[in-house]
């Protein structure tokens, strides 16, 4: 008996620090930003409750006089969002989203090529992990001088290739996003996904392509039927870690490269976030956007689990 | 390329010339690779010895310049002491927080995955549960209140609050749990017949065998405190106090034109991470890999 309260005693005092950091900084602060989304706050004056005003401000829309909001192009209806912004920045966000699947092919393409076994693999490796290891401000920097209209690298190679008037990179609304997503492929393609790709194709059984080769499977063949198949759980896994992490992503680039512009189509929800909050101190407002995206990243990572997580088998 | 399998050695005899082929076209798709990844960083070093202003151009690129403006490295540092950031400074302030808190982290978290793993005690599941429940909740949630925490204690544009909030992140403590679950309970029963304490089979038996989890956790750790961005921009005011991801930010908003003495002040962000890598990358591979099992 004495043993076990002991025990129970020891463990208390082991998770005491721990845990004091966890309701302070994390459980805490849950909960205390529900509470937020429902108020006004300046951080100076004592949050006010508004209701669901937050949430009807972001989400919402009213009526008008005239007909101003086109439905998928087709007809137009007479009802304007209450908060233009946010559907601009959430789309945004997912636009520069679409770059995941080309990423990570891109990353298994990589793995594929790498886990033969040759001369130079972990040269290689770490030339394409390098970007990872420096990504931060100063790749950002470097890109934004890579992308710089009248001198940088890449209009540079490109107007000696015969390009007359190459894109104004992060100059122009349309060109932006784009940008933004091919530097993001160049960084991360020999990243995280490669790692993890790399170890999963080293788990893949030898004898299974040994018997495939004996029944004539050509290699095209092998990588649709063994490959693929077999590293689903990490396609699987990589795919539901990159939404996440691309619904909460492209504060850096927008606050180093573009200022969320040009005419905000650079700024993601992330950025959004930070500008309600720290630049025009609407706490409460602020919150009820995070709760909308922590809203729309579980909704994404369940229907993914549920309807991706059908054709996955585990091994 | 996707047709490249990933059979080092081909059992059959024909395979072997395709075999040939196939590792040439590698080589040849992964050096292509390899020099995109390459050219920008090169292409930031000779930026950063150029003459400012004036030496490119869009017509010419001059690959391998023949006079190397190594004094830019030296403007550069001057002028962000003017700024009042000393490169210096800068470092260390990123160094110290890094270090301090991936201590933490590892220190606190090993404390209570060791609880949660080995030790009994009433409430432990439920407790575990809530460490799980927060792991999906993304920073953005708590970014707000977090904040006004440490300004209610008076944090702001302080050390604490550089590292202490980052030190809790509950991935650290759900990953150790998960690594001590994996280690045999043999030796630490057998610590326990001879009459070790629970803190001494923690200090004794469990750390030591868990030594490169730790080691991987702490890479871990230590990156994301160093790349830390967004939260060190908004708890610090003055220059004294700026990491090296905010001092470059400002470098960068100030002297937004001058390349060449921006590539310079880049070249030395980055040159420490590239160097610790390059000496580290066992560590650096299997921290990825943990936040592969993260999941």
């Amino acid at each position: 008996m004495r043993d076990s309260r002991r025990e129970a005693l020891t463990a208390y005092l082991f998770l005491l620090p721990n845990f004091v950091g966890f309701v302070v900084f994390t459980a805490g602060p849950v909960l205390a930003s529900l509470y937020l989304a429902f108020t006004r706050w300046d951080l100076f004056s004592p949050p006010s409750w508004v209701g669901l005003r937050n949430f009807s401000g972001l989400l919402g829309f009213s009526r008008t006089s005239e007909d101003s909001t086109s439905i998928l192009g087709l007809f137009r209806v007479p009802y304007a969002a209450n908060d233009p912004f946010f559907w601009q920045y959430l789309y945004n966000t997912g636009y520069m989203m679409l770059a995941i699947p080309f990423t990570l092919m891109g990353s298994l393409a990589l793995a594929l090529a790498l886990n033969r076994r040759m001369r130079g693999m972990v040269v290689y490796r770490t030339l394409y992990f390098m970007p990872t290891i420096t990504a931060g401000v100063a790749v950002l920097v470097l890109w934004k001088w890579l992308y710089n209209t009248d001198l940088g690298l890449i209009n540079t190679i490109l107007s000696r290739a015969g390009v007359e008037h190459p894109p104004d990179w992060l100059g122009s609304s349309s060109w932006s996003k784009p940008a933004l997503m091919l530097m993001g492929l160049v960084m991360g393609v020999g990243g995280t996904s490669m790692i993890l790709y790399l170890a999963a194709l080293q788990g893949v059984p030898r004898d299974l392509y040994e018997a495939a080769e004996i029944d004539g499977a050509s290699g095209f063949q092998q990588f649709l039927r063994i490959t693929w198949p077999l590293i689903a759980p990490t396609t699987f896994f990589l795919g539901i870690m990159s939404i996440i992490g691309g619904f909460q992503g492209g504060f850096m680039q927008a606050y180093v490269m573009t200022g969320g512009g040009p005419a905000g189509s650079t700024t993601t929800m992330e950025y959004y976030i930070y500008q309600k909050a720290f630049t025009v101190f609407n706490m409460g407002y602020a919150s009820a956007i995070a709760w909308v995206l922590f809203v729309i990243i579980l909704g994404f990572s369940l229907a993914t689990w549920k309807y991706g997580g059908r054709s996955v088998q585990y091994h | 390329m996707s047709s490249t399998t990933d059979m080092p050695c081909r059992p059959v005899r024909s395979g072997r010339r395709w075999e040939a082929v196939l590792t040439i076209l590698s080589h040849a798709a992964l050096a292509f690779g390899a020099a995109i990844m390459i050219v920008p960083f090169y292409w930031m070093v000779i930026t950063s010895l150029s003459e400012p202003g004036s030496a490119f151009s869009t017509s010419s690129i001059d690959w391998l310049p023949r006079t190397l403006r190594w004094q830019n490295y030296e403007e550069a540092i001057n002028r962000m002491a003017a700024d009042g950031m000393g490169f210096w400074r800068l470092y260390a302030n990123s160094l110290i927080v890094a270090a301090v808190g991936t201590f933490g982290q590892v220190l606190t978290s090993s404390m209570a995955a060791y609880a949660f793993a080995r030790l009994r005690f009433p409430g432990r599941e439920p407790l575990f549960v809530g460490y799980l429940a927060t792991m999906m909740v993304p920073g953005s949630v708590t970014l707000v209140p977090v904040f006004a925490v440490v300004r209610a204690l008076g944090w702001v544009n302080t050390y604490w609050a550089l590292i202490v909030p980052g030190i809790f992140s509950p991935w650290g403590t759900f990953m150790l749990r998960q690594f001590f679950l994996s280690l045999p309970r043999e030796l630490e029963e057998s610590a326990r017949i001879d009459g070790a304490s629970l803190t001494q089979i923690y200090t004794r038996v469990t750390l030591p065998l868990a030594r490169t989890a730790l080691a991987t956790l702490a890479t871990f750790t230590f990156m994301g405190f160093w790349g830390s961005f967004m939260w060190p921009l908004i708890v610090t005011v003055t220059p004294e106090l700026r990491t090296l991801p905010i001092g470059l930010t400002v470098f960068t908003q100030r002297y937004s034109t001058e390349y060449s003495l921006l590539m310079a002040a880049s070249v030395m962000a980055t040159l420490p991470a590239i160097v610790v890598f390059l000496f580290n990358q066992r560590y650096f591979i299997e921290s990825i890999k943990l936040q592969g099992i993260k999941g």
